[in-house]
């Protein structure tokens, strides 16, 4: 014991304490390690906030410090009047304030634009909540019955028939256009060289021309019948939900498991019905309200959401032909996607405006708003394509080799097993596809479509407020509304993005 | 007794099924007939309504047309045109109008995208908010609200030519664009260009040299001093033999406007300025993706084999991120291209606006004229995707995958 006292050293006293250890955290922390730690990074910190400086400041001062906040003109808004250098002129923004948003549209039917923002965001923001429940029931509600409902709203006008006229009006004119193509082969086979093969092509396609006119044949005498008799639309209607919640019994497996499918579409049909009679649809709806009349950010969203919410069947379609081991299906899909993705939008705009009128049966105008949604449709289509491939490629084959072992046919298996994996892991990849559709839209006004952007350079040339600060605020107001839309989106994406890799996470 | 494998029963009827309807069969082939029906038909019905219509509103189809002359005037061309020339001439100036836009518009936005990315990169923490800023700010907005915004705001806000902003007596910039001195060849230019080309081809023969000398014999050859003789040497050594290649013309203010030098108009400044910052901020994403995907334990293996920081980065970080970063940005560059048809709001005369729509407005020529303006933007995207595939299986070899 005494052994180990000699030879081992006791401290007596205590030690003098030590600094505390630099701090490393906090701000002072982070001025220490990142920001004045060595001679450059002093150097560069000074440039940084230089760089700030000469950007927020004048920014500040313009929008807030030195901005006008009310009067009647551009009188107000000018630096004689005004006794100081004027920056942002808002009470040109509160003027044109109508403008932007709703366009031309009438101001005693503007509560139909709102109603539309008010139902679209109640719909949109459950959807966007990964918690909350029924996201199937949601979804068909925001991506089908809401762009119905809201084209009545924003449009107005009734509708006179219901499937069954629509369906044997359309087959009539397919059998039209198929019995005009043999005639027209017939009349070439008898000039051509090629006639007698022209003449066996020719007389095929009238056959088939011949036999889907007789087989269409009890459904236009039931048309005719139906419109004939007072009430025609609600007749209609009947008889096409007779038929569809038959189809849907029969398809569900009939007397011993149809019964869900058959309550599903009578649901489906009653909710029709409701909304037919609450906007009086059949009486004729609201009054109508021309696209040209639309405008400012109602255009803008109307085009961006009508673009998501067809673009991503058309990728969907697409993503599949490419993948699929059928040659010419396949060939069709790679051309269609890299040629819609090989040129530029606004190419793709002109094409819509004065290229597809042309294709279109003379008798057959369409609208220009619904031309510039059919181009950007099929162009932004062929982007979702890519993004759903990539998810596609994702899914491990073994998904859908089980599902093959279990005997799921090859609909069954893309349906219930691969895609919705596979648009679950693209989710990021589909939003921001949104973001650039959604900034994209601001091309429509190239074709004289006054959008957001468009309505906004409309009113520059207003003289009643033109200063020289008009065009800052302008853009400032409208660059403050586009930011807030992507930078939420964008947002979104990210937080999705880390929801779905919270398994990769340490 | 022999057990012989049996002979495998012949293929070639599985193997016509496969072809032609893939793994689906004969149900595949059915199929294809039933689409390929679908699409005769549809192709039908629009060469017949085409044509109806065209009739309807007598416009002669085909590409006649471009024989005709266009009768309108293009405020900046780089191959001399009037307005009494053909439409064929139209499209070709209106092409090169994008190409040059686009070719500007990359060397910029790749430059501001590596800044961009570098500061993000940069350790310093206000430096990096800097470039997250703007980035954020950039991406978020509509590139078209920005070049409406250099043009309509910025650049409608400077002085008109009386009251231009000068930069040191030689440049002007005014609301009418900026005016430059216009170089003015003289004697000595010949001799100095041709110099000038031999010493690029003289400089690329030495590199291929001495890389080979490296390769092969590992024999480190120190080639930059030669280099830089060649490339400034030879052409200096010629201005002192022949004089100066060239001089340049001032501009001078005359009345309302200048007189000499060369003026950029302002929508080429607009178009440019929002092209370029708007590709940058999505360049500088790509970059600072492409380098912070090489890990960290190569450039701590670069520093323990002893080389030095520029060394380690140049030799193995470099190479391994430009192998992420490349696809994706000739992508952008491609996006800037045909993002550049944009000019078309602003009046800048490109191919879309001169051609898709001066030319579309004054012939009526919708199809051909689409066709031939959508024909041109795929062909060019086309060829990138071609030179990308040859790029991206040359990495796949160095690779050794």
């Amino acid at each position: 014991m005494s052994d180990i006292a000699s030879s081992s050293f006791v401290r007596q006293d205590l030690l003098t304490e030590r600094p505390a250890p630099v701090k490393t955290t906090g701000f002072v922390g982070l001025m220490r390690t990142r920001l004045f730690n060595s001679p450059t990074n002093i150097l560069l910190t000074i440039v940084g906030a230089l760089l700030l400086w000469f950007t927020i400041v004048p920014s500040v001062r313009f929008l807030l410090v030195d901005a006008v906040w009310s009067g009647k003109d551009r009188t107000a808004c000018l630096t004689e009047n005004a006794g100081f250098a004027v920056g942002a002129c808002w009470p040109y923004i509160q003027a044109k304030l109508p403008q932007l948003i709703y366009g031309f549209y009438p101001e005693a039917e503007r509560w139909r634009v709102n109603l539309t923002f008010v139902l679209a965001v109640v719909l949109l923001v459950p959807l966007l909540v990964p918690r909350l429940p029924a996201k199937g029931l949601n979804a068909s509600l925001f991506f089908v019955a809401f762009p119905i409902v809201a084209f009545f709203l924003l449009h107005g006008g009734g509708i006179k028939g219901f499937g069954l006229s629509w369906t044997a009006g359309l087959l009539e004119l397919f059998d039209e256009s198929i019995s005009g193509a043999g005639q027209a082969l017939l009349s070439l086979s008898k000039t051509s060289a090629a006639g007698p093969l022209l003449w066996l092509v020719g007389s095929l396609i009238v056959l088939v021309g011949t036999a889907i006119h007789w087989l269409i044949l009890p459904l236009i005498w039931l048309r005719d019948q139906i419109q004939g008799a007072g009430q025609s639309l609600w007749a209609d209607f009947a008889v096409t939900a007779a038929v569809v919640c038959l189809i849907a019994f029969g398809l569900g497996g009939g007397l011993r498991t149809g019964w869900r499918a058959l309550a599903s579409s009578i649901a489906a049909f009653v909710a029709i019905a409701a909304v037919i009679k609450l906007m009086g649809l059949d009486r004729g709806g609201l009054p109508v309200v021309t696209t040209n009349l639309w405008g400012g950010l109602l255009v803008t969203l109307v085009v961006s959401v009508t673009g998501i919410v067809t673009s991503l069947p058309i990728g969907i379609a697409l993503a599949l032909g490419r993948r699929s081991t059928i040659p010419l299906i396949r060939i069709f899909s790679i051309a269609f996607i890299e040629f819609w993705r090989g040129v530029p939008l606004i190419t793709v705009l002109f094409f819509a405006t004065y290229m597809l009128p042309l294709f279109l049966p003379g008798n057959f105008t369409v609208d220009g708003l619904v031309r510039a949604l059919i181009g950007i449709a099929l162009f932004t289509g062929a982007y979702q394509a890519e993004n759903v491939r990539g998810g596609l490629a994702a899914i491990p084959r073994g998904q859908g080799e089980a599902a093959a072992a279990l005997g799921l046919s090859w609909w069954k298996t893309t349906s219930l097993i691969v895609l919705p994996q596979a648009l679950r892991h693209v989710i990021p990849n589909l939003v921001n596809s949104f973001i650039s559709l959604f900034k994209d839209t601001s091309l429509v006004s190239i074709v004289a479509l006054f959008d957001l952007l468009g309505s906004l350079r409309a009113s520059f040339s207003d003289p009643k407020w033109s200063t020289p600060s008009t065009a800052f605020t302008g853009f400032a107001f409208a660059g403050i509304i586009y930011f807030i839309f992507c930078f939420g989106m964008s947002r979104y994406s990210l937080f999705v993005e880390h929801r779905l890799n919270a398994h990769r996470r340490n | 007794m022999s057990t012989e494998a049996r002979k495998p029963p012949p293929q070639i009827a599985l193997k016509i099924r496969r072809l032609l309807g893939g793994k689906a069969g004969w149900n595949g082939v059915a199929v294809q007939f039933a689409f390929a029906a679908i699409l005769g038909w549809i192709g039908y019905e629009i060469v017949s309504n085409a044509r109806a219509n065209l009739e309807n509103q007598h416009i002669a189809a085909g590409f006649g047309f471009l024989r005709n002359n266009a009768g309108f005037d293009v405020n900046q061309t780089l191959i001399s045109y009037t307005g009494s020339d053909t439409f064929l001439r139209v499209f070709v100036v209106g092409l090169l109008n994008t190409l040059v836009v686009s070719v500007v518009g990359i060397v910029f936005a790749t430059l501001i995208g590596f800044i961009v990315a570098l500061c993000r990169l940069s350790p310093n923490w206000l430096l990096s908010r800097v470039g997250e800023i703007y980035v954020e700010i950039i991406r978020n907005l509509p590139l078209l609200f920005q070049i409406l915004f250099w043009y309509l705001a910025v650049l409608a806000a400077l002085p008109n030519p009386r009251q231009s902003i000068s930069l040191l007596g030689l440049a002007f910039i005014s609301n009418r664009g900026l005016v430059v001195p216009s170089p003015i060849g003289e004697r000595g230019l010949e001799p100095f260009l041709a110099m000038l080309a031999l010493g690029i081809v003289a400089s690329l023969a030495l590199r291929f040299y001495a890389r080979r000398a490296l390769f092969q014999e590992g024999r480190m050859i120190r080639i930059w001093p030669y280099v830089l003789g060649l490339l400034f040497g030879l052409p200096l050594a010629t201005m002192l033999v022949f004089g100066p290649p060239f001089s340049f013309e001032l501009p001078q203010l005359k009345g309302f406007n200048f007189a000499g030098g060369s003026r950029i108009i302002p929508e080429f400044v607009a178009l440019t300025l929002a092209l370029s910052t708007y590709t940058a901020a999505f360049i500088a994403e790509i970059v600072r993706a492409g380098i912070l995907s090489v890990h960290k334990g190569q450039m701590e293996a670069g520093s323990s084999l002893g080389l030095s920081r520029g060394t380690t980065l140049r030799l193995i970080v470099v190479p391994q991120a430009m192998r992420v970063i490349v696809p994706p940005l000739t992508n952008q560059y491609l996006n800037l291209t045909k993002n550049s048809s944009l000019a078309v709001a602003i009046g800048y005369p490109d191919l879309v606006s001169v051609f898709a729509g001066t030319s579309l407005s004054q012939t009526g020529q919708a199809i051909e004229i689409i066709a031939m303006t959508m024909g041109i933007y795929l062909l060019i995207s086309l060829l990138t995707s071609a030179i990308m595939s040859v790029y991206g299986w040359r990495v796949s070899r160095s690779l050794g995958a």
